[in-house]
């Protein structure tokens, strides 16, 4: 039997949502509240996908270490996402190159797009959230 | 006289090390530091730009930042010294003025 709060209300129409991060992880709060909203679109069993691109790409770099900034390092709740059916991952090509970055570098797989591919993806979309 | 100038904001996303950099006289020292850390990794479309300015500056980066956002001392452009929090205290004691670009 399911519960009440189980039962149709989450049947609603999917919608296809892209997240577009473009802030380093640190420097501001704009990686974490995306992070954060997210995780709440997936809970709905929406379909998500990300977009790295200028310093957002920054969010996904390997081997981040804040034990001497006294943050907490999130980044490895990117790896998390597959758990929740998040696994459209993009990053723009152009933005990882011009900050000397390479697939290599990032802590998750993602498909590498180029500028005009992603200008397509996001014409697909329904609904895009900047940060 | 010279100072020490800190920036703190990425140069892929805002004008503040170029403005900092335009700004400093001969001599005078730049503290890179949050995301400002990001301008002291060569391979970067900045790196030039920050190669020509240590003829003029030193320029140092805070080495906290850089762990923490998962770069690598490696990387650091050959010129440029990581510091770490006592570091910092010595540069702001060593020149007589700090400015923080913000």
């Amino acid at each position: 039997m399911a519960e009440p709060w189980e039962d149709d209300e989450l049947d609603g129409p999917v919608r296809k949502f892209m997240y577009v991060n473009r802030r380093a992880p640190y420097g501001t709060i704009y990686a974490l509240e995306s992070l954060e909203v997210v995780l709440i679109a997936a809970a709905f069993e929406q379909d998500v996908s990300l977009v790295f691109m200028d310093d957002g790409v920054y969010q996904i770099k390997k081997e981040q270490n804040t034990d001497a900034i006294g943050v907490k390092n999130f980044s490895p709740t990117y790896r998390a996402l597959e758990g929740y059916d998040v696994e459209k991952l993009y990053v723009e090509k152009e933005s990882l190159e011009s900050r000397g970055l390479t697939i290599d570098d990032l802590i998750v797989p993602v498909q590498v797009v180029e500028k005009d591919q992603l200008a397509e993806l996001m014409e697909e979309q329904e609904v895009i959230l900047s940060f | 006289m010279p100072m020490l100038h800190t920036v703190n904001k990425s140069p892929f996303e805002r004008r503040t090390l170029d403005t900092a950099l335009r700004h400093a006289v001969k001599g005078s020292a730049i503290l890179l530091i949050e995301d400002g850390v990001y301008a002291a990794f060569d391979g970067t479309v900045v790196a030039d730009k920050v190669k020509a300015a240590l003829s003029d500056h030193k320029i140092y980066v805070l080495g906290p930042d850089v762990a923490a956002r998962g770069m690598s001392e490696h990387h650091v452009i050959d010129g440029i010294d990581v510091v770490d929090y006592g570091g910092f205290v010595d540069l702001v004691t060593e020149y007589d003025k700090v400015q923080s670009w913000l």
